[in-house]
């Protein structure tokens, strides 16, 4: 059902049933420390190159999913996902070992949003089950957007550390007997460009695109942001969630008391990880690891999770382009 | 929605800043320490080799850049970089750690093709720059050479 322009909530149900997770060593010992359920010995993880130890990473993940609904791949009928290597090669070549069809997605570091959300989508047009799993895996971003990982560079003061992991869900239509999160309504997000040109500041690129797809979800879910016992943006790092509440305190949107960050969850303090976490694989990390959990365990009833992204690549970057930023805000209850 | 003036002042004025003392300080003290290495061996080979100034000044070059291969072959090097910033990357060491690590970073996609075509990915800049100013110099030099 359309409730606004963005903003559409599903008129079956659309349960989260089952979540998988896994991540590299530097995120296990993290604030998520004993939350992971697998966890890397290191970054290449026996594979020849780290592209293939992301594949594998989501793989596993996939599997254990599988593995915890106890369904065969045949009992699932879509599967959704995107990562930030070049044409989404670890998405698509983990997707060949398993007989579920595969849908793409890109939207960096929103993918896991979009995912949910295009998932809810199709669980609403009549389809069964459907498993949304994102990845990032540091090795394989700092080839894609930075330098060689040998090379001695100093990182900015803005910059940001993508996180080694990958996060599953299943979503079903089919009511689970257990307290189960629901997707309530989902808000795609529009691409929004306030000029930034910093690519290793990109919490400020993306926070504008956060507050806009808030409020967009807010206004036309008719819901005030302390509806929700969490907001949680996606890896806008300590600074871009600085910008987002003074974007939100500026434009009159009541702010949330509990406004807060996967980028800025999962590292802890002293791990020399720059303003926080980020990458396609953090959102999914830290739903799947601790959100998730937090949800069925019934210390919060309502999320709002707006994954966000930064649409760049090096090469714009090296054109002068600016940064566009997009979010996806998905609302998840227990009902 | 805020501007994109306004929205540029916010971030300039909520982003952290590089704290220069610290930072200027690290690559004063880890510079210095690679060139007084360096300046160790030149002295050694001075005292034990039997060569010219100028091999010996070749000699000390090739030894640095076999340090700072090493060093990057090891997984160390970039460490002393996210300290040392310009500190490590200045001196010849600097050079050979942005050669080496793209071909360990390429080397995923073979020797020709990965390797070998991407190894100065990070370097070229500075060998053509260098190639292109040191012409620039001799072809001052050879005017002001002629013109005196």
């Amino acid at each position: 059902m359309k409730l606004g322009r963005q903003t559409y909530a599903p008129e079956k149900c659309v349960y989260i049933s089952h979540v998988a997770d896994i991540a590299g060593s530097d995120e296990a010992c993290g604030n998520l420390r004993g939350y992971i359920d697998q966890v890397l010995d290191c970054g290449e993880w026996g594979c020849d190159s780290h592209e293939k130890a992301e594949t594998r990473m989501r793989e596993e993940a996939i599997r254990s999913l599988l593995e915890k609904a106890e369904l065969s791949e045949c009992d699932v009928d879509l599967m959704l996902g995107g990562d930030l290597v070049n044409q989404i090669v670890p998405s698509a070549f983990s997707a060949r070992s398993f007989d579920i069809p595969f849908s793409g997605l890109y939207c960096a570091c929103a993918t896991f949003g979009q995912a949910i959300a295009h998932a809810s989508m199709a669980i609403d047009e009549g389809i069964g089950s459907a498993i949304c799993c994102t990845s990032s895996h540091f090795a394989t971003a700092e080839r894609q957007y930075r330098f060689p990982l040998e090379l001695g560079t100093q990182p900015t003061p803005t910059s940001q550390r993508t996180v080694t992991g990958a996060g599953a869900v299943l979503l079903t239509g089919k009511a689970p007997l257990w307290r189960c999160p629901e997707v309530t309504a989902y808000t795609f997000g529009r691409v929004i460009d306030l000029g930034c040109t910093d690519a290793n500041n990109m919490g400020a690129a993306m926070a504008p695109a956060a507050f806009d797809t808030i409020s967009a979800h807010l206004r036309e879910t008719g819901r005030k942001a302390d509806y929700y016992d969490l907001i949680v943006t996606g890896d806008l790092g300590r600074l871009g969630r600085e910008l987002l509440a003074q974007l939100m305190k500026r434009e009159g949107v009541n702010e949330s008391k509990n406004l807060n960050d996967c980028g800025c969850m999962i590292f802890a303090p002293g791990q020399k990880c720059g303003l926080g976490g980020s990458g396609a694989g953090c959102s999914s990390l830290v739903y799947c690891a601790y959100l998730h959990k937090l949800l069925v365990a019934g210390q919060i009833d309502r999320l709002l999770l707006v994954p966000t992204g930064a649409l760049l690549s090096k090469d714009s970057s090296l054109q002068g382009e600016s940064i566009p930023g997009i979010a996806y805000a998905v609302a998840i209850e227990c009902r | 929605m805020i501007g994109e003036k306004e929205y540029a002042a916010l971030v300039k004025q909520a982003s952290p800043k590089t704290n220069e003392a610290k930072t200027l300080f690290a690559a004063f003290c880890v510079g210095g320490v690679i060139c007084m290495i360096g300046q160790a061996f030149s002295d050694v080979y001075a005292e034990f080799v039997p060569l010219d100034e100028k091999s010996i000044s070749a000699l000390v070059g090739m030894t640095m850049i076999f340090l700072g291969a090493l060093l990057t072959g090891l997984g160390v090097y970039d460490k002393i970089g996210y300290y040392a910033g310009a500190g490590s990357i200045v001196p010849i060491t600097g050079f050979a750690n942005s050669i080496v690590s793209p071909a360990m970073e390429f080397h995923s996609e073979g020797i020709i093709f990965g390797m070998m075509a991407r190894m100065f990915g990070v370097a070229g800049p500075i060998i053509v720059s260098g190639v292109c100013s040191s012409v620039a110099v001799g072809v001052i030099y050879y005017i002001a050479g002629a013109v005196a």
